[in-house]
């Protein structure tokens, strides 16, 4: 039998990720894609934003979206009726997306002539935090009928986030929501995070949102 | 949650140091794993016995975890203290401005085969 070999390793797990991710964010930055990372619980509204940024943008943006969900294709056929080029990507059971997936799903997309591509992450507040996608900004959505202490609950999710957009604030008032809580809850874990309140079903606050999108596409290709 | 992808992520890095080594066979890995991980040891070592008896180079292997205690540093009074114990807000002077110093670590530490 062959000697046993014991070798000291010391490579973090996330290493091989990591890497891939920080060389797919540098090819889409010479390719003027801006690949931004979107995360939410399910039924927080995503799909809606999408659909309302879409609409918004028409004349300024090409956009493409990766939906990424552990199976169907629902959300995929309703961002291409708002104009978006779209791939489903089902990733078998897993509960995020990493860079190889993300990376397959570009490929598949095409990125030719995008301004932007939206990463619509498995809906799911913990694991899609921990992975780099090769996303150069991450956007979380948290819609008021989940509650102003989900930051408590979920930290690294608004750690990680460059913006929150808290959705559906057109109903905040049916429940036991307050923003100015939210904002100190989230502030304690990211001061610098950008918050933006809006409904994208009434248009309430979504200039903001729609402004801060162009700026980072224009910033990104400059 | 995500303890099979930590595991398929695992397999890619270990395939490649079997490689860089010349071991067709890997019997034993050592992993430091963060106690704020999120990642729950258990459900580590079923995802891991399922998806490595489906490898031919990690058939049998046996996985150790050492875990590893999550520590706090305050930035304001700079003492450090237990994160799990006492989370974002500093026991000593109050202060939230905290930075977590270890307890994040997914890390193969050793690998043994031939």
């Amino acid at each position: 039998m062959d000697r046993i070999k014991i070798i000291d390793v010391h490579e973090d797990v996330l290493a091989n990720n990591d890497r891939a991710a920080e060389a797919l964010r540098a090819r889409l930055h010479d390719a003027g894609t801006l690949l931004i990372n979107l995360m939410s619980s399910p039924g927080s509204g995503k799909t809606t934003l999408l659909n309302a940024t879409l609409d918004a943008v028409a004349d300024r943006l090409s956009i493409g979206i990766m939906e990424a969900d552990v199976d169907s294709d629902v959300d995929a056929y309703s961002v291409q009726r708002h104009g978006a080029r779209a791939v489903q990507l089902h990733t078998g059971g897993m509960c995020h997306l990493d860079a190889a997936m993300c990376e397959q799903g570009l490929r598949e997309l095409g990125t030719q002539g995008l301004d932007a591509v939206f990463i619509e992450n498995v809906g799911n507040l913990i694991c899609p935090a921990e992975f780099d996608t090769g996303a150069a900004r991450k956007v979380m959505i948290l819609s008021t009928p989940e509650g102003h202490d989900k930051p408590l609950k979920y930290p690294l999710m608004f750690e990680v986030s460059d913006v929150v957009i808290v959705s559906k604030m057109d109903v905040a008032e049916y429940f036991d929501f307050s923003l100015e809580e939210l904002e100190r809850n989230v502030r304690m874990r990211n001061p610098q995070v950008r918050i933006m309140p809006l409904s994208a079903k009434t248009g309430e606050g979504m200039q903001q949102w729609i402004d801060w999108l162009l700026g980072e596409v224009a910033a990104w290709k400059a | 949650m995500h303890e099979l992808g930590i595991v398929f992520h695992m397999i890619e890095t270990l395939e490649t140091v079997a490689a860089q080594n010349d071991l067709t066979v890997i019997g034993r890995v050592t992993l430091e794993l963060g106690e704020v991980t999120g990642i729950l040891p258990d459900y580590l070592l079923d995802c891991w016995r399922w998806a490595a008896d489906r490898t031919e180079l990690l058939k049998g292997a046996e996985l150790e975890l050492h875990q590893i205690p999550a520590v706090t540093v305050c930035n304001a009074c700079g003492r450090t203290y237990a994160t799990v114990e006492h989370g974002k807000i500093c026991p000593h002077c109050q202060s939230p401005e905290t930075v977590l110093l270890r307890g994040n670590e997914i890390e193969i530490a050793t690998v043994e085969g031939y």
